[in-house]
């Protein structure tokens, strides 16, 4: 069997070192915690119980920082919607900023495309943890900006340790991840088509939405999830950005492992977090009912081989 | 709608219309380059800065001294940095090979046979890829404790491999897509054995598609920091690890300088692969 000579090691690989560990956590999320933390039978359902335990039905109205409005009460039900609201909208501050930015890129003459792209190529290669260490170095108390600001005779301000810090870390990390693929995608489109639907009668709205959307989208999704996918798992930013003040799930699993040892609810919540992000993208995925076709998944490498390379 | 964009297509080569002129210096075009301009400045600001002050004399870093090498020495003279870093090269190296034979291996076999379950094969294949980093993290490192192997290099390899490998297969699958089939079976008219025709003539044509999957592996496993957290040991930590521990403790001015570094390497890691690019072209 050449085919399995092939496959064989690859396959190994996969299922030794990637699927058997996630069912082993998985399983371990049902598992009650030693004293030192670490998973021992019997089975529970005290991991998931922890998680529910506290949502209670208790409907608020505050005006506090814009309009919310809350239905129900919780701990980590608030954890949970804090980290999917807050990396939500990462990608799509991170889209409306990437998006221009591709389209400026790939409407250039070609001399300074290839620069613009070097430009881009180079935050994307370097280490995301460098790149943060960056950011909250010029941002610190006593960073480069507050120096800069006492020397004018301003007074000091805080930029770090906020949510906002942290929005601030998840878009700078986030953006040449956004901009690459959307320009690959931007870059082979044909213009033409939009005149052309233009004198069929369709107005500029229309030719985006019918023309260029549908086209552009592979750009799209892979933008999205490469955005959405590390903003909600994060770690390095809420630390390095955020202080630890402001917890979200990537964080609060991290610890669980380290700082406060509890494996099993750890397992608990990461197997919560990897539904909500296979659910997030399942949804994002175009042409869902049809399946993935071997054309759209030759098309998403061929996205990624160019975004690559 | 497909069938809507093939029309406009077809439409559109039949009456070609010159490009109004006037969307040029327009105000779309303004706003355009404003915020370029501005997303730029926010991607290298921050970076610039801390080569500067990478070469800054003062220890606290927020104000400018005077000109130094001193953090660089530092760095070289600092045997726990050097270990890191070579650990860091070793793992990468280990990681790009083993991930780049096993990738291109499974590329070969999805694209060339038609078997049962090839779709879910596929599906399967992209989910490294949207898991999150701290999820194959924390499960590497229970799995680790559940066979009771230690952490260390060999752990490190292990995951890496499992990371990079989905990258290089579909890296490599979008080359295998546009091979040329017929050359292969030329050779094998000609009397090639399977080996020979795998050696001086598949081997030989997927080479650059192999290079950048390999640069791409070496990369990823370079720069890669949640999933070696978890899995790295006492003595076996790589340098964004390394770099991790030094930032939490404090001010660290030789962190401003491996960083520097980091990223010249990085740069040089985007002209070898652009330089790699050209040539193929050419």
């Amino acid at each position: 069997m050449r085919l399995a000579g092939l496959m064989a090691p690859g396959a190994f690989w996969l299922f030794v070192f990637f699927f058997v560990p996630l069912l082993i956590m998985a399983g371990i999320s049902f598992l009650s915690r030693d004293r030192l933390g670490f998973p021992t039978p019997p089975l529970t359902l005290q991991n998931y119980w922890e998680i529910v335990r506290d949502i209670r039905f208790a409907p608020s109205i505050s005006l506090a920082g814009g309009l919310t409005i809350r239905l129900f009460e919780g701990l980590y039900l608030e954890l949970f919607w804090r980290s999917i609201w807050l990396s939500l909208l990462s990608t799509l501050i991170t889209l409306f900023i990437a998006f221009p930015v591709a389209l400026f890129m790939a409407r250039l003459p070609s001399r300074y495309r290839n620069l613009a792209l070097f430009l881009v190529m180079i935050p994307f290669w370097t280490n995301f943890l460098v790149r943060t260490y960056a950011l909250q170095f010029m941002l610190r108390g006593n960073g480069p900006i507050n120096t800069l600001l006492s020397a004018l005779g301003l007074e000091p301000i805080d930029l770090l340790f906020t949510p906002a810090a942290i929005m601030l870390g998840l878009v700078y990390g986030n953006l040449p991840f956004m901009i690459l693929p959307l320009y690959t995608s931007l870059e082979k489109f044909d213009w033409t088509m939009i005149e052309a639907a233009n004198d069929l009668g369709a107005d500029m709205l229309r030719a985006f939405q019918r023309v260029m959307l549908p086209l552009i989208s592979p750009g799209l999704l892979a933008g999205s999830i490469l955005t959405f996918v590390p903003a909600i798992g994060s770690y390095i930013t809420v630390e390095l950005m955020g202080g630890g003040r402001t917890n979200l799930i990537g964080y609060a699993i991290a610890q669980q492992f380290s700082a406060s040892v509890n494996w099993p609810f750890g397992s608990a919540m990461s197997l919560l977090m990897m539904i909500i992000v296979t659910f997030r993208c399942g949804a994002l995925l175009p042409q869902r009912s049809r399946g993935i076709s071997q054309r759209s998944l030759r098309r998403r490498g061929r996205t990624w081989l160019r975004m690559s390379s | 709608m497909a069938s809507d964009v093939i029309l406009i297509g077809e439409r559109s080569e039949i009456k070609p219309r010159p490009r109004k002129e006037s969307r040029g210096i327009g105000l779309g075009r303004f706003a355009l380059v404003t915020i370029t301009f501005f997303t730029f400045a926010f991607l290298y600001v921050p970076i610039a800065i801390l080569i500067a002050f990478s070469f800054n004399s003062a220890r606290t870093g927020a104000t400018w001294q005077s000109f130094s090498l001193q953090w660089y020495e530092r760095v070289f003279s600092n045997a726990r940095i050097l270990e890191a870093a070579a650990n860091s090269l070793i793992v990468a190296t280990l990681a790009t090979i083993g991930s780049v034979i096993i990738g291109t291996l499974m590329a070969m076999a999805m694209e060339r046979y038609q078997f049962r379950a090839k779709l879910a094969w596929d599906a399967l294949l992209y989910l490294p890829v949207i898991v999150p980093e701290i999820v194959m993290g924390i499960s590497l490192l229970i799995f680790f404790a559940a066979i009771n192997l230690s952490r260390g290099i060999v752990t490190l390899v292990i995951s890496h491999i499992a990371f990079c490998m989905p990258f290089v297969y579909l890296t490599m699958r979008a080359r295998l897509a546009d091979f040329d089939k017929s050359l292969e079976e030329a050779a094998q008219d000609l009397g090639a054995d399977e080996w020979t025709t795998f050696r001086r003539i598949t081997l030989p044509l997927l080479m650059p598609g192999i290079i950048s999957s390999a640069l791409l592996a070496f990369t990823l496993s370079l720069d890669d920091f949640v999933i070696s957290f978890f899995v790295t040991g006492v003595g076996s930590q790589t340098l964004p690890v390394y770099i991790w521990g030094q930032i939490r403790r404090g001010i660290t001015p030789e962190i401003n300088a491996i960083s520097t570094l980091m990223l010249l390497l990085s740069i040089a890691l985007v002209i070898i692969t652009q330089l790699i690019q050209r040539r193929q072209r050419a």
